[in-house]
C-alpha cells in the first residue's frame, strides 16, 4: 500500500530530531484547536443562512459583512452569562460532561489527515488505526450526553440523555460495520491510506472514490452519521418540541457552548471522514487539496443543513428499529457480500 | 401515581387501556408538560404520566390564559362587545364576529343583506385558511419540519394583509358586527383576493409535496391518536376532529348560515381517525375553502352592506341634517344603544376548529344578561387524554398538534 510522505521543505530539519517533531505537533494541535473552534462556529454561521436562505428570510446579517460576526458576538455573550447550576445537580458530572463532550470532539482530529498542498497533506499524529481511534472517542458523545442528562436533575434532560445513549449506541455499530467494507478494499485502518487508495486497473493508477465501489457502505454510513451527530431526522435527545432542549435543557454560558461545539466539530468530524473515506479525501482536479478537502466537507454539512429543514422528526422506536431492524442487518450482509466478492476477485 | 398497576378510566363509551405489560414493573415519572413548552400551543398543562417513554397518563389542567371575556361582554353594549369575540379565539376572529352577530341579529329579528353575507362568506373562508395554514405551520414544526412552517406563514401573511385592507386590523379585524359589516370591500381587496384564490391551490400543492407522501410524515402520523366515531361523538369533538373521523358533520351544510347553501363544495371526510386523516381533511378543508371563495367573489351581490334598521346602526351623515328623527337615533344609539327584546338564542356556525356556538341571553337592557361561547377548543381538549394513553411522548406532541386547541378559546 502507497503511503505518503510530507513532501514540504524542511529548511530546519524538524522531522529528523526528536524534539523537532514535538515543535511540530504542538504546533498542529494548536492549528487544529483553531482551525476547529472557527470551522464549528462558521457551520453554525452557515447553517443559520443556509436555512433562512430554505425558508424565505435572511438570516444572520447585521452583525459585520454578511452577519459574520454573528458568532462573535453570541459567544461574548455566552461567556460573560453568569455560570449557573440548579439545585441538586450532581456537581462533579455536571461539569464534566460538557468537558467530555468537546474533548472528544477535539480527540478525533488527532488522526484526521488534510490534504493542504500537492504531495502535502497535514495530521498531528500518523496511527496505523487511525479510523479505530476515530471511531473509539466519537462514542465517548454518549457519555457526555447521558451524564449530561442524567446529572442535571431534570426530567426532560433524563430523558433527552437516555435517548442520546440509546441512539449513539445503535448506530456505533451500524456507522462501524459500514465501514468495514473499506478497511477490506484499502486493506489499512490508515486514513491516509484511505483517502489516497490508488486504484491500478488496466495499468492505470488514479485515486477511486470509494462511493463507487461501495456504495451501500456510504448510504449506510451516512445515515448512521446523522444519527451519529444528533441531527435531523434523528434529533430526538434534543427534540425542542418533546424534551424542551433534552440534555442540554439545565446548561447555559460556557457550558452549553461546550455542547454546541462539541456538536458541530462532530459535524464537521463525520464530513470529514465520508470525504476521506469515499469521496477520495483531497483528490480533485485542477485546483490545490486543501480546496477539494473544503468543499467536499461543506457538501456534507450543507446536506445535513438541507435534512434538517426538509425532513420530520423520526419517533423513538421508529429509530431504534431502523437503527437494528434495517440498517445492522444491511451493514452485516454488506460485510459478508464485500468479502465474496474480494475472496473471487482475487 | 402509585407505581406498577394504574386504573382504568370509566368515561363511557371510551375503550382506554391502562393497564401496563406483565413484568414491566418499573418507576413511573410524573412530569408536567408546561404551561411554558414549546409545543403545548400557548399555556396548555398536561400531568404526564411516562413510563419511560410511554404516556401512562395525561391529566390536561386549563386555566392559565383565563381572560373573563364571557364576563366582559356583560359589562359592553350589544354593539360594543363585538370586539373581545376577536380575541379569545386569536385564529379565526371573522368567524366569532360572525357567529356573535348572527345571535345579535336572531334576537333583534333582522337579517344582514345579501352583500354583507357574501362578504361575511368571504371572511370566514380566508380566515379559516388562515388558521389552517397556522395549524399546518405548527403541526410540521412540532414533528421536526421547520420548512413547512415559513411556506405556510407566507400564505398566512397575504391573508392577513387582506384583512388590514378591508378593515384596518391584521388580526382582531371586528369586521363582521351585528347587522352587516364594517365596511364595504375595496377594489384592491378584491383585487388581492382574486390572485390569492389563483395561486393557493399551487401552494397548497406545495405543501402536500413536502409532507404528504413523505415516508417519515407517514410514521409519524398514520394510526397514533386514532379517534372512533363514536368515541369523537361521546366526547364532543367536531370540526376536523369529527371529520377525521368519518362523519360529514358539518354546520356549513347541516345548519346553513349566511348564505353557504348556495355554494358548491364538499365536506372533507376521512374515516382513519387519526392523525393523518385529521391532517387530510384541514389540508382538503383549505382547498374546499379556496372553491367557495371562487363563488362568492363572483356571486358577491352589489347592496347595501348594512341593515336598513335605524334602531341597530347609525343614520347616513346627510340625513342628520335634515331628519331630527335621524338625530333622536343617532343620539339614542351613542348614549344607550340598542335593547333586543328579552329571551335567549345559541347559534352555531363552523369555525376552523369545529362548531362555534355562542348562546346570548337579553332581558330586554342595552346590555347582554349572558354571553356563553361554546367553543371547539374546550370541548376538543379532553380527546387528548383518551388518545394519548399507550402512545409514546412524540405521538402525545402530534396528538396535541392535531387536536388544534387555542388557549386562549378554551379559557376566556
Amino acid at each position: 500500500m502507497s503511503s505518503i510522505t510530507l513532501a514540504a521543505p524542511d529548511p530546519l530539519g524538524l522531522y529528523t530530531n526528536p524534539i523537532g517533531h514535538w515543535v511540530i505537533v504542538v504546533v498542529a494541535m494548536v492549528v487544529a484547536l483553531v482551525v476547529l473552534m472557527t470551522g464549528a462556529a462558521y457551520s453554525v454561521w452557515f447553517e443559520r443562512v443556509a436555512l433562512g436562505r430554505m425558508q424565505r428570510r435572511p438570516g444572520p446579517n447585521r452583525v459585520g459583512p454578511f452577519g459574520l460576526l454573528q458568532l462573535a458576538a453570541d459567544g461574548v455573550k455566552l461567556a460573560f452569562k453568569e455560570s449557573f447550576a440548579p439545585r441538586m445537580v450532581d456537581p462533579v458530572l455536571y461539569v464534566l460532561a460538557p468537558a467530555i463532550m468537546v474533548t472528544a470532539a477535539f480527540l478525533a482530529w488527532a488522526v484526521i489527515p488534510v490534504g493542504i498542498w500537492y504531495g502535502f497533506s497535514y495530521w498531528i499524529a500518523d496511527l496505523n488505526v487511525g479510523i479505530l481511534l476515530v471511531l473509539a472517542v466519537s462514542s465517548m458523545n454518549a457519555y457526555a450526553l447521558l451524564l449530561g442528562g442524567w446529572s442535571s436533575n431534570n426530567k426532560y434532560s433524563l430523558l433527552g440523555g437516555l435517548r442520546a445513549a440509546a441512539q449513539l449506541v445503535s448506530y456505533e455499530l451500524s456507522l462501524g460495520l459500514a465501514l468495514v467494507p473499506v478497511f477490506m478494499i484499502v486493506g489499512s485502518l490508515r486514513l491516509q491510506d484511505i483517502a489516497t487508495y490508488q486504484v491500478h486497473w488496466f495499468g492505470a493508477s488514479f485515486p477511486l472514490p470509494l462511493i463507487l465501489v461501495a456504495p451501500l457502505s456510504f448510504v449506510i454510513y451516512m445515515v448512521s452519521a446523522v444519527a451519529e451527530v444528533n441531527r435531523t431526522p434523528f434529533d430526538l435527545p434534543e427534540a425542542e418540541q418533546e424534551l424542551i432542549g433534552g440534555y442540554l435543557t439545565e446548561y447555559s454560558g460556557l457550558k452549553f457552548v461546550c455542547f454546541y461545539l462539541g456538536e458541530y466539530i462532530n459535524m464537521i468530524t463525520v464530513a470529514a471522514l465520508a470525504t476521506l473515506l469515499f469521496l477520495a479525501g483531497w483528490e480533485g482536479p485542477l485546483l490545490p487539496p486543501v480546496f477539494w478537502m473544503f468543499v467536499k466537507i461543506v457538501f456534507f454539512i450543507f446536506l445535513f443543513i438541507w435534512l434538517r429543514t426538509t425532513l420530520p422528526r423520526l419517533r423513538y422506536d421508529m429509530l431504534m428499529r431502523l437503527g437494528w431492524k434495517v440498517l445492522l442487518p444491511l451493514a452485516i450482509a454488506n460485510v459478508v457480500v464485500t468479502a465474496i466478492v474480494l475472496v473471487a476477485v482475487q | 401515581m402509585a407505581e406498577g398497576k394504574l386504573t382504568q378510566t370509566g368515561e363511557p363509551g371510551i375503550t382506554v387501556t391502562r393497564s401496563r405489560e406483565e413484568g414491566l414493573e418499573g418507576e413511573i415519572l410524573t412530569v408536567n408538560f408546561g404551561p411554558q413548552h414549546p409545543s403545548t400551543h400557548g399555556v396548555l398543562r398536561l400531568v404526564v404520566d411516562l413510563d419511560g417513554e410511554m404516556v401512562r397518563g395525561v391529566r390536561p389542567v386549563i386555566g392559565y390564559l383565563h381572560t373573563g371575556i364571557e364576563k366582559q361582554m356583560e359589562a359592553l353594549r350589544w354593539q360594543q362587545a363585538v370586539v373581545l369575540t376577536d380575541r379569545h379565539d386569536y385564529l379565526q376572529p371573522p368567524i366569532n364576529n360572525l357567529a356573535y352577530a348572527l345571535a345579535v341579529e336572531r334576537l333583534m329579528g333582522v337579517e344582514a343583506p345579501l352583500r354583507a353575507q357574501g362578504l361575511r362568506v368571504i371572511m370566514s373562508e380566508l380566515t379559516r385558511i388562515a388558521s389552517h395554514l397556522l395549524w399546518l405551520a405548527t403541526s410540521g414544526l412540532e414533528l421536526g419540519a421547520m420548512g413547512i412552517y415559513f411556506y405556510c406563514f407566507r400564505e398566512r401573511e397575504k391573508v392577513l394583509a387582506m384583512n388590514e385592507e378591508i378593515s384596518g386590523f391584521r388580526m382582531h379585524t371586528s369586521y363582521i358586527r351585528p347587522g352587516g359589516v364594517s365596511g364595504d370591500a375595496t377594489e384592491r381587496f378584491l383585487e388581492m383576493l382574486d390572485a390569492f384564490i389563483e395561486e393557493m391551490p399551487g401552494n397548497i400543492d406545495e405543501y402536500e409535496a413536502l409532507l404528504t407522501d413523505n415516508p417519515i410524515w407517514r410514521a409519524r402520523t398514520r394510526d397514533v391518536g386514532v379517534l372512533s366515531a363514536d368515541d369523537a361523538i361521546a366526547l364532543g369533538a367536531t370540526g376536523p376532529m369529527i371529520r377525521g373521523s368519518g362523519l360529514p358533520w358539518d354546520l356549513r351544510k347541516r345548519r346553513p348560515y349566511s348564505g353557504y347553501e348556495q355554494y358548491d363544495w364538499e365536506v372533507a371526510v376521512e374515516t382513519a381517525g387519526d392523525c393523518y386523516a385529521r391532517y387530510l381533511v384541514r389540508v382538503k378543508e383549505m382547498r374546499e375553502s379556496v372553491k367557495i371563495l371562487r363563488q362568492a367573489l363572483d356571486r358577491l351581490p352589489d347592496g347595501p352592506i348594512n341593515v336598513d334598521e335605524r334602531k341597530m346602526l347609525p343614520p347616513p351623515r346627510e340625513e342628520l341634517e335634515t331628519s331630527m328623527e335621524a338625530v333622536i337615533h343617532h343620539f339614542k344609539l351613542f348614549t344607550e344603544g340598542y335593547s333586543p327584546p328579552p329571551g335567549d338564542v345559541y347559534v352555531g356556525v363552523e369555525g376552523a376548529r369545529g362548531e362555534h356556538g355562542v348562546y346570548a341571553v337579553s332581558d330586554g337592557t342595552h346590555k347582554p344578561r349572558r354571553v356563553k361561547f361554546r367553543s371547539a377548543s374546550f370541548v376538543n381538549i379532553q380527546s387528548v387524554e383518551p388518545m394519548s394513553l399507550g402512545s409514546m411522548i412524540a405521538d402525545m406532541i402530534a396528538i396535541i398538534g392535531t387536536v388544534d386547541t387555542v388557549l386562549g378559546d378554551v379559557d376566556r
